[in-house]
């Protein structure tokens, strides 16, 4: 892949326009100069304004920043989607099986399909959830999976996030943002709606409630480490949009086995919570003892099937990237069909011919540290030193287990607005998933763009920015 | 509702209604220090400004002389003042983001909105006239969020803590603009009644922004007596302390109806207003203006102790 021009999403390698990006092209065409660099500033202003904003750790006091929006939108054929969508479907059901079974009779490892010593000494497995129900046995509820274009029929999973994917406020945010600077554009094409996810993720929290649950609605609360934590925004957001309670774990506290909040008329009973802080600091009498921000209790709560967690405890097991490399194995083991969406071809190194190989031509690959995220812990061969080179040739000789190594994509581009001008820049595609009493998927997601020419790095803490994402309806 | 979204409610318009009442208590200190013809005499009414606003001890630590841009400067931008109007719409934007769920979009972005815009100002671009237009910049801000609290929430319980908390904080601060003149004055009371007495009960009416109201109800020249019972009894006069204290009551009035019971706040804002339903102006002038500002201003904050045990703030 290397050296070769990357696929345009925009562009046929003739210069024509493909066809999903038809109207926009023309639109483009359209726009007078510096339109777009005012559609930009306007973007910044409305995006400042409402306070969409990640905190950067260790910054200054009060430097919340705006992730960067890119006015020109990323455009999916109906066709493309429905492929992409049978795809995800198929992969987080078989995800959701095989972390059923991992957590009860673990046939898979009986059968050999997955190596027995990959998950039961995996940090991200939880003893403690041996032989637990949860509410519907869905486990993970909220996926964000990660999706990489190299050709016109090629896409490949990158990563499934399945602990607590963020950034779907970014996909509702960007859309609002373009129906608001772009009617006419809009108008000219049929978009599928995105406005439905908060509706679809209440629908999806409620059906989980636990089995026991009697009454009319299930009292919701998303589970907020704090207005410090990076993701704060999203988090009251969905709150907000879903009509739910925004709690911080002193707002919560657990009595004779079931979850209540703190309210100003005394304690009101909890049945779904939607947490977005980490197993390891859900509850201090069951993970870590210092944690000051979970519900002590909380765990012996979810046992006794008083409460919903969302997503499950110990997920994370199923979206290591260790055990990613099996995951068509997965899929087949459990639902007796072929992967539709492809991994990314992953070099073993605890294999002795493999490893051999990585070390050699390390320069073109990219190492990954089984547990790392966020775009630590990881390196990219191509734009990499030497002196990193042989850093990572000794660490995966130290800890082979320790890293997975896989080709570095040339990852699909597609036409951004840099300084007035519109350039190729490569991006990724995150669509977003619910699993509750059926599945149901967003159409689209949230697009990353690596806003410097050739990086393939597009994560927001390394200076990525956001587009809209359209699924063109037929 | 959450407790602690109770409890950010009630600071969040605390923290606006303040920083509003600090631009209010600013403006009239640095006035009077234009105004004043004794020598040093501009350094005494900003130190009696700050007592008012009970800052002076904490800023005498820090400053060594109170001029007007040292004294500006502490009163704007410090963030070791407490009650800097830096630190109350930070304190303010923060409880707002805390409880962003519990507030709409248009006051959050008014809130925001001011948090930002406050923060790209550079101290040192503030002297002088710039000054009264900050000060100006500031009121309009807390107007602006006001107006968009009462067009755009529910009548709920969240109504309820935040207008509780904004009354509370404007009766806590009248009284304070009041006392200050007690403590302008006392030192010379052989002035009391000259040009520059009226000179400054009028500087306290445009603190109180009620500087052309009180003409229109009294008709008549400044008098002290006048000025605070306008301050003080008036219904009519929406800063005034019967005002405040009638309007914290019927809020929690309104909790108690919502829930269903009445607890321990009820008996502290009943407590509040009786105290100035139950006089007259005779009376507190004879035992002491100060004497009933300080009582008032202790019943005010029971208020708040007895709020946040009510309703489970943390």
């Amino acid at each position: 892949m290397g050296e070769q021009t990357p696929f345009d999403e925009m562009y046929n390698p003739d210069g024509s326009v493909r066809e999903p990006y038809r109207a926009l092209s023309e639109w483009l065409g359209e726009q007078p100069d510096k339109a777009l660099a005012l559609m930009q500033a306007d973007a910044e202003a409305i995006f400042r304004k409402l306070g969409i904003t990640f905190a950067v750790y260790g910054s200054e006091e009060g430097t919340e920043k705006v992730i960067p929006f890119d006015v020109i939108p990323r455009i999916i054929a109906a066709n493309e989607w429905r492929r992409l969508s049978k795809g995800i479907e198929q992969r987080v059901k078989a995800l959701n099986a095989f972390l059923h079974d991992i957590y009860h009779r673990q046939e898979i490892l009986k059968a050999g399909r997955v190596p027995e010593k990959l998950i039961l000494n995996n940090e991200a497995f939880c003893p403690q959830m041996m032989g637990l129900d949860p509410a519907r046995g869905v486990y993970a509820h909220i996926i964000g999976v990660d999706i990489v274009r190299v050709g016109p029929d090629e896409f490949y999973v990158l990563e499934d996030n399945l602990r607590t994917p963020s950034g779907v406020s970014y996909m509702l945010e960007d859309r609002e943002a373009m129906m608001m600077l772009a009617p006419d554009l809009f108008q000219k094409s049929k978009v599928a709606p995105v406005e439905t996810y908060p509706e679809n993720l209440r629908r999806t929290l409620e059906s989980v409630a636990p089995a026991n649950f009697k009454g009319n609605t299930p009292n919701i609360a998303v589970l907020t480490p704090g207005i410090f934590n990076s993701a704060y925004f999203e988090h009251s957001f969905l709150a907000d949009q879903m009509g739910a309670q925004l709690c911080e774990g002193n707002d919560l506290f657990v009595d004779g086995g079931k979850v209540y909040m703190r309210t100003t008329t005394g304690p009101e009973r909890v049945d779904v919570i939607y947490r977005r802080i980490d197993d390891d600091y859900l509850d201090p009498l069951t993970f870590r003892p210092d944690s000051m921000l979970g519900v002590p209790g909380l765990f012996d709560a979810y046992r006794a099937g008083n409460v919903t967690l969302v997503n499950a405890p110990g997920t994370g097991i199923a979206d290591d990237k260790a055990v990613y490399t099996y995951v068509p194995e997965i899929i087949e083991f459990y639902l007796g069909e072929k992967a539709l969406l492809q991994n990314v071809p992953t070099y073993n190194c605890t294999d002795e011919n493999q490893r051999a190989w990585v070390l050699e031509n390390i320069a073109d690959l990219v190492v990954k540290e089984v547990h790392g995220s966020g775009g630590y812990g990881m390196m990219v061969g191509p734009t990499s030193s030497k002196a990193m080179h042989a850093e990572f040739r000794k660490k995966i000789e130290a800890r082979p287990d320790n890293y997975i190594v896989q080709p570095t994509l040339n990852l699909s581009t597609c036409p951004t607005h840099i300084n007035g001008d519109v350039a190729p820049r490569h991006v990724d595609l995150r669509p977003y998933v619910l699993v509750g009493d059926e599945v149901r998927i967003t159409p689209g997601g949230l697009t990353r763009v690596a806003l410097k020419k050739g990086s393939l790095v597009v994560n927001s803490s390394q200076g990525g920015g956001t587009k809209d994402t359209w699924v063109l309806e037929d | 509702m959450l407790g602690r979204t109770a409890a950010n409610l009630f600071w969040l318009s605390r923290y606006v209604e303040r920083a509003e009442n600090m631009a209010r208590l600013l403006e009239v200190g640095y006035r009077m220090s234009l105004t004043s013809r004794r020598e040093g005499g501009a350094s005494e009414h900003l130190v009696s400004m700050m007592q008012a606003a009970e800052v002076d001890e904490a800023f005498a630590l820090k400053h060594d002389v109170a001029d007007v841009d040292t004294v500006a400067r502490y009163m704007m931008f410090d963030p070791d003042n407490p009650s800097s109007v830096y630190s109350c719409l930070q304190a303010a934007r923060t409880n707002a983001r805390a409880v962003r769920t519990a507030i709409t979009t248009d006051m959050w972005e008014s809130m925001n909105g001011a948090w930002l815009e406050f923060s790209q100002i550079k101290p040192r671009d503030v002297r002088g006239a710039k000054l009264l237009g900050l000060l100006q910049w500031v009121k309009q801000r807390s107007h602006e969020f006001r107006g968009a609290l009462l067009g755009t929430i529910l009548r709920d319980d969240g109504f309820a803590f935040l207008q509780a908390g904004n009354f509370v904080e404007r009766a806590d601060n009248t009284a304070r603009i009041l006392d200050m003149k007690y403590y302008v004055l006392l030192p010379r009371s052989s002035l009391v009644g000259g040009e520059i007495d009226i000179q400054q009960w009028t500087l306290i009416l445009r603190a109180a922004s009620a500087h052309r109201a009180y003409r229109h109800v009294y008709h008549d020249r400044y008098k002290a007596h006048n000025i605070a019972d306008f301050l003080i009894m008036r219904q009519e006069m929406p800063r005034s302390l019967v005002y405040c204290a009638n309007f914290v009551q019927q809020n929690l009035d309104n909790l108690a109806k919502l829930y269903g019971r009445k607890e321990c706040c009820h008996e502290a804002a009943e407590s509040l207003l009786s105290m100035v339903e139950g006089t007259d102006m005779e009376t507190i002038f004879s035992n002491g203006l100060h004497e009933f500002l300080t009582e008032f201003v202790a019943r005010n904050n029971r208020v708040t102790d007895a709020l946040s045990e009510s309703y489970n703030f943390y």
